[in-house]
C-alpha cells in the first residue's frame, strides 16, 4: 500500500465531496425528527376562540377563562381603580404600553377595548406562572398601589391594566389577547372586532 | 475445563485482561481518604435508577390523562409498586447528594488540573446530562409542581433573542405544557438521556485510567521508568499498561483494597437511604413537594414556586437578576464556570494541602454561598432573601475570579515527592 500510486488532489476531492453528499443526507434526516416536535395538526386545532359572559362580572371582580390552555384574566375595574393607575406611572417599565403587548386597539392608557375590562393573559411575561390577583392589600407589595397582580415565582409585579414595575424580573407588561365585544355583554378572546 | 472455557474466550476477547487493566492490577494511590467513596456511590445510584426506572415504566402511562393516575395506581395497587417510586425519588436526591460530594472532592484536590481536564469535562457533562434527567423526570408524575416547573423552565429559553418563543414552543410541542410535552420527556428520560449518560459514564472511567486517580496530597504516583529503585516501587503486580512506561510509588490496586473500602462506603450509604427511603421519603417536602400530590392544573399556580433542592443553587441565581436574559445567562454562567474550572485555575500545585490560605478560604467560602444560594432556592422571593442572594451569587462567582488572579503567582508550599500518608 506504501508504495502505491497515490493521487493526494483526487482523494481529497472524494473525500470532501463524500463528506459534503452524506452531510446533506445528515440534515435531510434531521428534518423529520426535529419537525416531528412541533406542535401536532390537534394540537393546533385547539387554538379556538373563547367567549365569556362579562355582564355578570362585579365590579372589581377577577374571572379566570381558559384560551388556548392559558388562563385569561378578565377584571372589571372601579372607577376608582382606573382613576389611581396614572398616578404611579415614574414607577412602570413601560406605562404608555409602547412594547406590541397588545393588539392596537388596547394601546391606550387602560390596555383595553372598554376601560373597565381589563382583559390579559395570566401569564407571568418572565417565565409563564400565574401572577396573583391582589385586590386592596397590594401595598404589602408597591406602597401606595392598592390593587395589582403579584407573581408567587420570582416576585414581578403589575398593576390593573397589567403594566409591569420596574426591579422586578419580568421583562414586559402583560400580554393582551386579541379579543373583542360582539354584544354588551359577551367577550370573545381569541377574536379582533371584524374578524371572522 | 473451565480454563480451557476461559482460555478460549480470552483469545477472543480479552475480558480478564480488561478486568485486570481497570480493577485488580489498577494502581490506585494508597492514600485514598472518606472523599473517595462518591464515585462509587453514584455508580451504586446510577444502577439503582436504571433498574427501578426499568420497572417503573412497566406500569406508568406517559399521557395526559393518564400520568398521575398511573401514579397512584404505582403507589396504591402494584405489589411493591410504592417501594421501587421511592427508591427511585430517593436515588434522584442521593444523585446529587454524591454527585455534589465527588465535584468538591475533584476541587479540593485540585482533580481537575493538568492533565486531568478532559476527565473533569466528561464529568461536568454527566453532571448536565444528570440534571436534564432529574428535570424530565420531575414532569411525569404530572403533579402540579410538576407541571409549573416545568413551565418555568422552558420558559427559560424563550429568554433567548428572536428564536426564544419559537423555540420553547417547538420544546414543548404545544402552546401549553401539554400531553405532547409529557409524552416527549418520557422518551427522553426512559431511552435517550440515560443512553448517553451510559456512555459519558464509560467515557469518565476510561479517561480516569488513562491519566491515572489523583489523591489528597495531589501527588503524581507515576514516576518516569527507570527513575526509582525497586525497593521503593509498589510491591503489587500492576498492569504493564502502566508499568510499561512508568515506575508506579505508593499505589495498591484497586482490587481488592478499595472494592474492600468501597463496599463499607456502599453499606453506610445504604442504610442512611433506606431510611431516608422508608421513613421520609417525601425529604421533609424537599425531595417531594406538596403542590405535586395534586393533578397538574394549567390554570392554577402553586402559591409558591421551588425547583427541588438539587436545583437550588442555579435557580437562585436566575431570580435574583431582576432581567429575563440576564438572569438565564447567569444560571448558566455558573454551570458553564464550573466546566472551565481547569482554565480558571492556573496554579500547578494541586491539593489545597499545599496552596495558599486564600486558597482555602476561597473554597470555604464557595462552599457556603453554594449550600445558601440553595437553600434560598427553596425558599420565597423575598427582598431580604433576595438581597442575600445577590451576596451569595458574587460569592459563587467570586470564587472563579479570585481563583484566576491569585494562582497566577501563588505562594504555595512545597509538594512532597512521596504521598504523606495522612
Amino acid at each position: 500500500m506504501s508504495n502505491a500510486p497515490v493521487n493526494n488532489g483526487r482523494r481529497r476531492f472524494l473525500t470532501a465531496a463524500t463528506s459534503v453528499v452524506g452531510g446533506v443526507g445528515v440534515v435531510g434526516v434531521a428534518v423529520p425528527f426535529i419537525g416531528s416536535w412541533n406542535p401536532s395538526a390537534r394540537a393546533k386545532a385547539k387554538g379556538a376562540p373563547v367567549e365569556v359572559n362579562v355582564g355578570k362580572i362585579e365590579p372589581g371582580q377577577l374571572v379566570r377563562a381558559e384560551w388556548r390552555g392559558k388562563p385569561v384574566y378578565v377584571v372589571r375595574r372601579t372607577d376608582e381603580t382606573l382613576a389611581s393607575l396614572s398616578v404611579h406611572d415614574d414607577q412602570l417599565k413601560d406605562p404608555n404600553s409602547e412594547v406590541p403587548q397588545q393588539p392596537v386597539y388596547a394601546t391606550n392608557e387602560f390596555r383595553s377595548i372598554k376601560p373597565e375590562f381589563l382583559v390579559a393573559l395570566g401569564v407571568c411575561t418572565h417565565l409563564g406562572c400565574a401572577p396573583t390577583h391582589h385586590k386592596g392589600d397590594f401595598e404589602q407589595h408597591v406602597a401606595g398601589v392598592k390593587n395589582g397582580f403579584f407573581c408567587p415565582c420570582h416576585g414581578s409585579k403589575f398593576d390593573m391594566a397589567g403594566r409591569v414595575f420596574q426591579s422586578v424580573p419580568a421583562p414586559t407588561n402583560l400580554m393582551v389577547p386579541e379579543h373583542s365585544f360582539p354584544t354588551e355583554d359577551t367577550l370573545l378572546i381569541g377574536v379582533s372586532e371584524g374578524e371572522a | 475445563m473451565l480454563n480451557n472455557l476461559m482460555a478460549w474466550i480470552e483469545q477472543r476477547l480479552p475480558l480478564m485482561d480488561a478486568m485486570n487493566k481497570h480493577a485488580a492490577q489498577y494502581p490506585a494511590p494508597k492514600n485514598f481518604n472518606f472523599w473517595y467513596v462518591f464515585g462509587i456511590l453514584a455508580s451504586v445510584v446510577l444502577v439503582n435508577q436504571l433498574l427501578t426506572g426499568v420497572w417503573l415504566t412497566m406500569n406508568y402511562e406517559p399521557s395526559g390523562e393518564g400520568a398521575f393516575a398511573s401514579v397512584e395506581y404505582i403507589m396504591r395497587d402494584v405489589d411493591y409498586g410504592w417501594l421501587l417510586r421511592y427508591m427511585h425519588s430517593t436515588g434522584a436526591s442521593a444523585f446529587f447528594i454524591v454527585v455534589y460530594m465527588h465535584m468538591f472532592r475533584g476541587m479540593m484536590y485540585g482533580s481537575y488540573q493538568k492533565p486531568r481536564e478532559l476527565l473533569w469535562l466528561f464529568g461536568m457533562l454527566i453532571f448536565l446530562v444528570l440534571m436534564a434527567e432529574a428535570f424530565m423526570g420531575y414532569l411525569l408524575p404530572w403533579g402540579n409542581m410538576s407541571y409549573w416547573g416545568a413551565q418555568v423552565i422552558i420558559s427559560i429559553f424563550g429568554a433567548i433573542p428572536v428564536i426564544g418563543d419559537d423555540l420553547t414552543l417547538w420544546i414543548r410541542g404545544d402552546y401549553v405544557i401539554s400531553g405532547a410535552t409529557l409524552n416527549r420527556f418520557f422518551a427522553l428520560h426512559v431511552i435517550a438521556l440515560p443512553l448517553v449518560l451510559v456512555v459519558l459514564v464509560f467515557l469518565h472511567i476510561l479517561a480516569l485510567h488513562e491519566v491515572g486517580s489523583n489523591n489528597p496530597d495531589g501527588t503524581n504516583i507515576k514516576k518516569p521508568k527507570g527513575s526509582v529503585p525497586l525497593e521503593e516501587q509498589s510491591k503489587f503486580t500492576f498492569h504493564e499498561q502502566y508499568t510499561k512506561k512508568y515506575d508506579i510509588v505508593d499505589a495498591i490496586p484497586f482490587h481488592p483494597y478499595y472494592t474492600v473500602k468501597d463496599l463499607v462506603a456502599v453499606v453506610i450509604f445504604l442504610i442512611g437511604f433506606c431510611w431516608v427511603m422508608f421513613f421520609a421519603p417525601e425529604g421533609g417536602g424537599y425531595f417531594m413537594e406538596a403542590p405535586n400530590f395534586e393533578p397538574a392544573n394549567g390554570l392554577k399556580t402553586p402559591e409558591h414556586i421551588a425547583p427541588v433542592w438539587y436545583f437550588g443553587p442555579f435557580y437562585t441565581i436566575l431570580r435574583i437578576i431582576p432581567d429575563k436574559l440576564l438572569g438565564a445567562v447567569g444560571m448558566f454562567g455558573a454551570i458553564v464556570a464550573l466546566f472551565l474550572l481547569p482554565w480558571f485555575d492556573r496554579g500547578t500545585v494541586k491539593s489545597l494541602r499545599f496552596r495558599c490560605t486564600a486558597h482555602t478560604v476561597n473554597l470555604v467560602q464557595f462552599a457556603i454561598c453554594f449550600i445558601v444560594l440553595g437553600a434560598l432556592g427553596t425558599l420565597p422571593a423575598t427582598p431580604l432573601n433576595n438581597m442575600i442572594g445577590i451576596v451569595a451569587s458574587f460569592g459563587y462567582f467570586g470564587f472563579f475570579v479570585a481563583l484566576w488572579v491569585y494562582s497566577k503567582n501563588e505562594k504555595t508550599k512545597p509538594v512532597p515527592e512521596r504521598v504523606t500518608g495522612k
